[in-house]
């Protein structure tokens, strides 16, 4: 007889255990599902994992790439797990990251073509502000109105989508690009450009945003009294009540942080990578992030660990996709698996297994 | 604009039609909800039941089997969803969300095949007399077997909460685990039950668009279905005859909208789209604010026999 015995402490060994047991049974459950496909298994986590590191032939061109999918997802994430730690479920990541990104954009097209080096800054305030503001909008109904922010903050997603698709093809569109849709190209504009740092690392000013942000969670989790309040929200929140926190106040902050987070992770992207506010820039970064942040325990630095790992699969999935001819969404699926064992894997952090007869009380 | 090419009859029709997947998902989330468990993974199970029932149909060119596959299918993704939850005391938000990842993941997988094909679809009844009344008949009696089984399937939940013993169990275990547990009922098995019938719920939903409504098979072609049918839930305050109201408020409105924006009204496209989104957050909001919310009181807690 098997049965689960509470721990009266969360096991810290576990904690620590269960992503990497979560990743190596994830790999093997992906790996009999790559078989499936009709791809060799091994040679399909090879390159996923592996290659776009490491690979002689392609990882020059791969590498770089590892930062600059990692660093939206990481800035996302630690935002997330934020307002997770507190108990506060924003999942409307992708609509404030897509919210972000017009705002950005949109300021700094008013000053085109402008070679102010102020432009690059008011971008980032903008973005950061459209993050916040759009993320304001069910932290403003559940504090007023008591608002289930979970479904107000992924219905905005969609409304995103949609203000999305109007300005690109209207308000934002390029002047010069004869009527097709997608605003004017950032790349093609100094001012506006978010350029590679240090030529071929992927290091733009997303990353170091990101890094940043780790460092600032990290400081607030864990010396700030306001990270204290914010454990003792999502832990305790009747002890937090008592202690005089206001819950409100911890809402408000924690989705405008994860808000402004998220959108100047779309002002990054789109002024960086993707070049242009187009229909279709928002790659679904909003909602892998919420897989970085639990994968990475919901702690700064695990998450920027988890970051990582995730670009990877987002590399080697489309590498494997060329090499292997596999297809793009066994990747996603395989990302959503990782989620599922983890939390599947979690049960030994908080219960202990117990073989054997129930002892009498 | 020109609100005289809407036709009445015509939207009433289509009103019916485009509440149901969702009335679908709605009424099984709810029983589940009833019984103290918040599954968020609607959205993944609808997806699912989407595609396999759409893939099922198109192969055995039989969509009855189509939507039977589609509630085994989403079943079996809400049996993944209640042995974490139930055994592994995973929380309740998270797993849920994970599997709307998986499962949107898993339907891009299966259906790239099934882009851009026609899969049969379900004939429309000819009920004989009621279906000849000259204005009703093509209103309200000239639709697919689905639509009448979703509304039946509304009173047959009511019936079962109300006037079951089962029905009361269930509603015990999600008001007060602890208690239901102490008085020997199998807390577990019984979420686990009402997870399995929400899911099958769910699937039926994702296949009645996927079969019927669209009827094709396109890429996260629920758009956000699921999550409605969550906030259809709350909405009702967790009652199965307003579960049926909510679902066809947010049938008309997605409707109306679409009525709108091909008769050419003067309201810009984007605003006509995200609408039944809008209309989602505004009844929240109003709901809410009325701070009648009668959630079961277990909702979203785990149950662990040792506590």
């Amino acid at each position: 007889m098997i049965r689960l015995e509470k721990r009266p402490q969360p096991s810290k060994l576990w904690t620590y255990l269960t992503p990497v047991l979560a990743v190596l049974l994830t790999m093997l459950v992906g790996g009999v599902l790559f078989a499936f496909l009709g791809a060799n298994p091994v040679e399909a986590i090879r390159t996923i994992f592996w290659d776009p590191l490491f690979n002689a032939q392609f990882a020059g061109f791969t590498r770089p790439q590892l930062l600059v999918k990692a660093g939206p997802l990481i800035l996302i994430a630690i935002g997330l797990s934020i307002g997770f730690r507190a108990g506060i479920w924003n999942i409307g990541a992708e609509g404030q990251y897509i919210m972000g990104a017009i705002c950005g954009a949109a300021a700094g097209l008013a000053f085109y073509p402008s070679e102010s080096v102020l432009i690059f800054p008011l971008m980032i305030v903008a973005g950061a502000l459209g993050g916040w503001a759009w993320a304001m909008i069910p932290a403003i109904l559940k504090t007023k109105f008591g608002t289930n922010e979970i479904l107000v903050s992924l219905m905005l997603v969609y409304v995103a989508e949609n203000i999305l698709g109007s300005v690109a093809t209207g308000l934002l569109r390029n002047p010069e690009g004869r009527g097709f849709p997608g605003s004017r190209n950032f790349k093609q504009w100094d001012a506006a450009h978010n350029s590679d740092l240090i030529a071929n690392t992927g290091m733009h000013w997303g990353v170091v945003f990101a890094f940043i942000a780790v460092i600032g969670a990290y400081v607030l989790l864990t010396r700030h009294v306001l990270g204290f309040n914010i454990r003792l929200t999502g832990e305790a929140p009747r002890a937090a009540r008592f202690s005089g926190v206001n819950p409100a106040r911890i809402i408000l902050i924690c989705l405008g942080l994860s808000g402004a987070l998220a959108g100047m992770a779309g002002l990054f992207e789109v002024t960086g990578p993707a070049g242009q506010v187009s229909i279709d820039f928002g790659s679904g970064y909003g909602f892998t992030a919420i897989i970085v942040a639990f994968l990475g325990r919901l702690n700064p630095i695990g998450i920027l660990l988890a970051g990582l790992l995730m670009a990877l699969t987002y590399i080697g999935g489309e590498l494997a996709q060329l090499m292997l001819g596999l297809p793009g969404a066994s990747i996603q699926l395989f990302q959503g698996m990782l989620l599922f064992f983890l939390l599947a894997m979690d049960v030994f952090t908080n219960f202990r297994l117990r073989i054997g007869k129930r002892e009498a009380a | 604009m020109d609100l005289s090419s809407i036709n009445p009859i015509l939207l009433v029709a289509s009103i019916m039609v485009s509440a149901t997947p969702i009335l679908l998902a709605a009424i099984g989330e709810m029983v589940v909800e009833k019984s103290g468990v918040l599954n968020l993974g609607v959205e993944g199970m609808m997806i699912t039941g989407a595609v396999v029932g759409f893939a099922v149909a198109v192969n055995s060119t039989s969509p009855a089997l189509g939507f039977v596959a589609a509630a085994a299918a989403a079943a079996l993704l809400s049996l993944a969803f209640g042995l974490l939850t139930q055994f592994l005391l995973s929380n309740q938000v998270a797993t849920g969300l994970g599997l709307t990842l998986v499962g949107l993941g898993l339907s891009s997988l299966i259906g790239k095949p099934y882009e851009g094909i026609k899969s049969p679809t379900l004939p429309k009844l000819d009920i004989p007399v009621l279906s000849d009344i000259p204005v009703l008949g093509r209103m309200l009696f000239s639709h697919d077997l689905m639509v009448y089984f979703s509304l039946a399937l509304v009173v047959a939940v009511w019936a079962f909460l109300k006037h079951t013993r089962a029905g009361l169990i269930l509603r015990a275990v999600g008001e007060s685990h602890d208690s239901a547990h102490a008085l020997g009922y199998k807390v577990v098995i019984i979420r686990l039950m009402a997870i399995l019938f929400g899911g099958a719920c769910a699937g039926l939903g994702g296949a009645y668009l996927s079969l019927v409504r669209v009827p094709q098979w396109t890429e996260g072609m629920t758009a956000g279905a699921g999550w409605i049918a969550l906030a259809i839930v709350v909405f009702a305050s967790w009652r199965p005859g307003r579960v049926a109201i909510g679902a066809y408020l947010f049938g008309g409105v997605t409707v109306l909208q679409l009525n709108l924006q091909a008769a050419g009204a003067a309201v810009p496209v984007a605003l006509l789209s995200a609408s039944p989104y809008l209309v989602t957050i505004l009844v929240l909001v109003i709901i809410s604010a009325r701070g009648a919310h009668a959630a079961p009181a277990s909702l979203g807690r785990p149950f662990h026999a040792s506590s």
